[in-house]
């Protein structure tokens, strides 16, 4: 009889097929290769962040007494220090932080939803995929309102200088748009817009991506299908939104 | 179709240990999020802070990836797959991060 070393793959076996490669199914497979790819583009979004902040002057001296300006890359704790409903409260980096409890309780409530799934608990499934929306829809929201806080402004502006025909011309700056920014160098403000909104669009298309699964499953697909794979597919695309966020957080808000 | 019978499913039971370990993985996450702030109130901005918050993303990214995710569970090379990738990312990010110093230095 052959010798009874383990080998794992016996090679004649193989190529008669019926195997698949990792031992996952196609779809699994296909949206870990997909998600390699996002991380590739955010990847290079947030290189483009550190390349661009590296080439900036860090602003230099105590920091209590930092004001917003175009020469020196803006303190994020000082940018980001706004709450909703509490006008005037200096709250630094409070509402990010909310941002990321929200973010990082749906994807716990996502793990749930997909343990579900993997007994056939139907009810189980639909109550997790529930909370894991509504996780995602709050996080838009608040997404939303510091989107709209950072453009409008604090009200005080800053002044900047511009070479316009020949000469500087000095400006006063509100708000933050794509080519202005308040509280420092245009590019801070064009890369916040760019890397959060960009993902706040994986967080959307999550959201309805989610929404659709969490239909499906009410209406008995998954049931009669037999399995819950589907959930576990939505599961790895929202937890890598989540992946995402904690790597957006930590480079834009904390160092 | 409503003159199909919907299939018998059976409803297997709660597996309380595997709750439970998922449940231990968000507190981690919930922790480490935790010491990153009080990190970024007590300690001075700098590279050492820097490396610090760049190790406890990682190690969130690690649970997330592994647990969440699952991949500490599938077959290995699947893990290589997406893990060794990831390196040309870092050295990109090594590599143009040094490049915005020294263009800084050359203004």
């Amino acid at each position: 009889m052959a010798s009874t070393t383990a080998v794992v793959n016996n090679s004649e076996n193989l190529w008669e097929g019926g195997k698949s490669p990792f031992k996952v199914s196609y779809g699994k497979l296909m949206m870990w290769f997909f998600l390699v790819s996002d991380a590739f583009t955010f990847s290079g979004l947030l290189i483009t962040y550190g390349l661009i902040r590296y080439s900036h002057h860090a602003f230099s001296g105590d920091t209590d007494n930092f004001i917003f300006s175009y020469d020196y890359w803006p303190i994020p704790e000082k940018v980001f220090n706004g709450f909703p409903l509490l006008h005037g409260v200096n709250a630094p980096l409070i509402f990010v932080g909310l941002m990321t409890f929200i973010l990082i309780l749906s994807s716990v409530t996502m793990v749930l939803a997909v343990e579900a799934g993997q007994r056939m608990d139907r009810k189980n499934v639909e109550k997790w995929m529930i909370w894991t929306i509504i996780g995602g829809t709050a996080f838009l929201g608040c997404q939303a309102w510091e989107w709209s806080h950072f453009i409008v402004g604090t009200g005080v502006p800053t002044m900047a200088k511009s070479f316009v025909n020949g000469q500087w011309v000095e400006f006063a700056v509100y708000g933050a748009s794509l080519s202005i920014n308040q509280y420092g160098p245009p590019d801070f403000a064009a890369l916040f817009f760019f890397i959060t909104g960009f993902h706040g669009f994986h967080v959307f298309s999550g959201v309805l991506l989610n929404f659709l699964i969490f239909y499906n499953a009410t209406t008995g697909v998954y049931d009669r299908r037999g399995h819950y794979e589907m959930v576990e597919k939505v599961g790895l695309y929202w937890h890598f939104v989540d992946l995402v966020w904690v790597f957006v957080f930590t480079f834009f808000y904390l160092v | 179709m409503n003159t199909e019978e919907e299939p018998k499913v059976i409803v297997q039971p709660v597996n309380k240990e595997r709750i439970r370990k998922l449940l231990k993985v968000a507190v981690i996450l919930g922790v480490v999020t935790f010491f990153e702030f009080v990190i970024a109130f007590t300690m001075d901005s700098g590279p050492l802070r820097t490396a610090i918050f760049i190790l406890m993303t990682i190690i969130k990214a690690a649970y997330i990836v592994g647990e969440f995710m699952h991949l500490k569970y599938e077959v290995k090379m699947l893990m290589w797959t997406i893990l060794i990738p990831m390196l040309f990312v870092i050295w990109l990010l090594i590599a143009l991060i040094y490049e915005g110093g020294s263009m800084l230095n050359v203004q």
